[in-house]
């Protein structure tokens, strides 16, 4: 019965979406308020009905009910409770609904908090909502339905993919998905921007605390994802250019262009037309994400197992809204007109090329992604891309990108003295030289890890020269200035902080450069040294779990005086419902690295092949991430964001369209 | 700086950007593609692909996985009309076992025998990754009606 209410208030809450677009656009083109407001009412009620639609899923989970096919497919009692509950977006249906249930959301946000919005911009945009949510909704509906029943009631369930079954990937998916679907709000405010006629500062400072919510959450579930990938796959690495994960890094680029380009359509109003195809560009990419990964058409740690009918209809809705949204960008683009005028050297020529070159590098990444499938579809040949592919593109992008990141915060608008910010960067140069040198004359590493460090020097030295020169005055003491620097606004700390994160994060990167991979066998008693760490094998003993039962190496971590470091313990983990069997790496962390041991298979001497690495620095990698991330979040807790935007904009800042 | 100069710039640094990944992607695509090949296509070509990294994808022949005391793991992997042996150091994904379609990528050497760097098992065992698939179709011996329901393994009504 409870799941019928879930299955009505689905249908409930396609028409609510049919009606939330209809009555929003209406009502914008006739300035009806009465229309506008039962939209916006729509569009809360359209999340509230989701969300119980939700729930109601979540509880047939929790209790067990194998008579909805889902739950069958994809629970067992004996699952932990967190894992049922993480099962409801384990699988496909269940993640499509979290997917509109998250659309809503946005939907319902702007409705809420959108009051400082003109009326029509405002009302546009919950109807774009009330749009792509109708079209989710059908597909919902119709091909991947989660509410379906069936009879007789089956015993048990056939349990979750036990890779899945993992507190990091528990919340991996929705934190991704409010990226992905936290850009429809940006890409609702590009069109309704479009149809609007109007692409002004204010247009671009209400989109932009959007954009950096959808970045954060996208920063934070890319860095979860390989987190989980590093830990559970076993593979001792933490990014494989899967197509799934490329699909998620393209909007996450996309992303981080439109937020550089937002600033220069905010404060100098140039660059608008380029923002707006932006906007539109990133909610593309994450479409395309949702094809690549539902459609089951790249082979894929990540692609559920798939039925084609969806894979065609999701197709569908792509084109429809990329299309759909490109073509009205195409008419109405050229009407577009920049206003402030820039200097090729100057802050903003500096953006502007930061988002040519992450617009290239996400196009290599693109390319690289479906050109398997272009091949497969052209010609019998079956081929992939690899990561050789991507290092190749992506290294020479990076490079001048991140040697402009350094650069650029230190610009000034409009016009700059090339001579006068390389002074200013003098000391950040030093320090980036003095690393190059020590690293490859003295430690003699190899050059990839070695350009890596060095760019990532360069990035947190010119980091801190950017907020000693905001916050340092001639003559001040250093009390002074760090007042001075408490008191920057928190948009300036929000951008250090991405930027360092992504210095820390790089080095990271480049500590993966130096991994030490040792492949031995070992019998129970024998040790081994991985770079230097003295690790023994102690045994292996079987451990029953709550619906698996594992295997267990311990490893006795040993240091020079002969005192036990740690322990570190491995499993291989049989799951008899699901018929499969994942590995459980045994990880150590430090600030210096990982100590990273995977347990292999016994021969019939009880010899066991065992796999360890030692990744340095592999623990900045995430928390650089984190921290770039945090930055995100302190940005948007700015007080500019809440200060209300200008309500009228002045006449030559608004350009009228169309 | 008018706007019409800026255009230029712009242009000028779109242009070499463009231009510059496209050098990039085509320079990257000759050398890092990875060809797929099935047993049997793998027979007949061994002279023509080298020593190129290529892909390898069938089923492990049962029988045939014997691990030796060094570590090393021999095995074939075939798709009913050919075998191929395959070398491989290394610990084995989870999934690998006898009769399961794998993936392995390496090399393939003058005397016939296959060189793996990497095993790629498909995380579920009903799932057969669709290269290995269509390796069997091409070689005549995909028992497709029981095959193909193992791919789909979310369930549900299709419509």
């Amino acid at each position: 019965m409870i799941t019928e209410i879930g299955h009505f208030a689905l249908i409930l809450a396609f028409i609510v979406a049919v009606a939330q677009s209809g009555l929003g656009f209406v009502g914008a083109a006739k300035h009806h308020n009465g229309a506008m407001a039962s939209s916006a009412t729509a569009a809360v009620v359209q999340f509230i009905l989701l969300l119980g639609a939700f729930f109601v899923l979540m509880r047939a989970y929790i209790v067990s009910d194998f008579s909805v096919i889902n739950v069958f497919a994809n629970s067992h009692t004996a699952k932990p409770l967190l894992y049922k509950i993480a099962g409801v977006w384990g699988n496909h249906e269940g993640s499509m609904l979290l997917w509109v249930v998250i659309l809503a959301l946005f939907g319902a946000a702007v409705a809420v908090f959108g009051k400082s919005l003109p009326s029509t911009l405002k009302s546009r945009v919950i109807a774009l909502h009330g749009a792509l949510g109708g079209l989710f909704l059908i597909f919902i509906l119709i091909a991947s339905n989660p509410f379906l029943r069936q009879i007789p009631v089956p015993e048990n369930g056939q349990d979750l993919n036990p890779l899945l079954q993992d507190p990091g990937l528990a919340f991996h998916p929705p934190l991704l998905y409010l990226g992905y679907v936290g850009l429809s709000t940006t890409f609702a405010f590009a069109l309704a921007a479009l149809i609007d006629g109007r692409v002004d500062a204010a247009w671009a400072r209400w989109v932009r605390p959007w954009t950096l919510a959808a970045w954060v959450c996208l920063t934070a579930g890319i860095a979860l994802g390989s987190w989980w990938a590093y830990y559970e796959l076993g593979w001792g690495g933490f990014w494989f250019w899967d197509p799934v994960e490329n699909a998620s890094l393209m909007p996450w680029l996309a992303t981080t262009a439109l937020l550089h380009s937002a600033i220069v359509a905010e404060k100098r109003d140039a660059l608008k037309g380029w923002t707006v195809l932006l906007a539109l560009l990133a909610f593309s990419f994450s479409l395309l994400g949702t094809f690549l990964v539902r459609s089951g058409v790249l082979t894929s740690v990540h692609a559920f197992a798939t039925d084609p009918t969806r894979g065609i209809f999701i197709l569908a809705i792509l084109l429809i809204v990329i299309g759909g949204a490109f073509s009205f960008y195409a008419v109405r683009a050229p009407s577009l007109r920049g206003g402030g005028l820039f200097a090729p050297i100057s802050r903003e020529g500096a953006l502007v090329l930061n988002n040519l070159l992450i617009s290239v590098l996400a196009v290599t990444i693109l390319v690289g992604t479906l050109y398997p499938l272009f091949i497969d579809a052209l010609s019998t040949a079956k081929i992939s891309v690899g990561p050789p592919y991507f290092l190749s593109v992506t290294l020479p992008l990076a490079v001048p990108l991140i040697i402009l990141m350094g650069l650029g915060p230190l610009l000034p608008w409009k016009r700059a003295d090339l001579a006068g910010v390389a002074g200013r960067l003098k000391f950040a140069g030093l320090v980036t030289i003095a690393v190059a040198l020590g690293l490859g004359l003295f430690m003699r590493l190899p050059l990839l890890p070695i350009l890596g460090f060095v760019f990532a020097t360069w990035l947190a030295s010119a980091v801190v020269t950017d907020l000693v020169q905001r916050s340092h005055r001639p003559g001040n003491g250093l009390g002074a200035t760090l007042l001075k620097a408490m008191a920057l606004p928190r948009a300036a700390w929000g951008m250090a902080l991405a930027h360092g994160g992504l210095a820390i994060c790089l080095a990271g990167i480049a500590g993966a450069g130096l991994q030490t991979e040792i492949l031995t066998r070992l019998t129970p008693g024998q040790e081994f040294l991985l770079d230097g760490r003295r690790l023994v094998f102690e045994g292996v003993a079987s451990v029953p779990g709550p619906n698996y039962t594992a295997q267990r190496g311990q490893f006795r971590w040993i240091d020079s005086a002969g005192k036990t470091k740690g322990l570190l313990t491995p499993e291989k983990r049989q799951y008899p419902v699901a018929k499969t069997a994942t590995t459980e790496a045994a990880i150590r962390s430090d600030v210096l690295g990982d100590t990273y041991v995977v347990l292999g298979e016994p021969d019939s001497a009880g010899t066991w092949s065992i796999r360890a690495y030692r990744n340095p620095l592999a623990p900045w990698i995430w928390g650089g991430a984190l921290i770039m991330a945090a930055g995100g979040l302190l940005s948007l807790s700015d007080r500019r964001w809440r200060i209300g935007a200008p309500h009228k904009v002045s006449a030559p800042a608004t350009v009228k369209i169309g | 700086m008018t706007r019409k100069r800026r255009r230029i710039y712009f242009l000028l640094a779109a242009m070499i950007a463009g231009g510059g990944a496209t050098g990039l992607i085509l320079a990257a695509f000759q050398d890092n593609v990875t060809y797929f090949y099935g047993p049997s296509d793998l027979r007949t070509q061994t002279k023509t692909v080298g020593i190129r990294l290529i892909r390898l994808g069938g089923l492990v022949s049962p029988g045939s996985v014997r691990h030796d005391a060094s570590g090393a793991i021999q095995f074939t992997v075939g798709d009913g009309k050919a075998e191929i042996p395959v070398h491989y150091r290394g610990i084995l994904p989870d999934l690998f076992r006898e009769g399961q379609g794998i993936i392995a990528e390496g090399r393939i050497t003058a005397d016939g025998v296959f060189t793996a760097t990497t095993i790629l098992a498909k995380h579920d065992e009903t799932y057969m990754p669709p290269e290995v698939a269509d390796a069997l179709k091409r070689a005549g011996t995909w028992r497709g009606e029981l095959q193909d329901k193992s791919q789909n393994k979310s369930i549900g009504p299709k419509q």
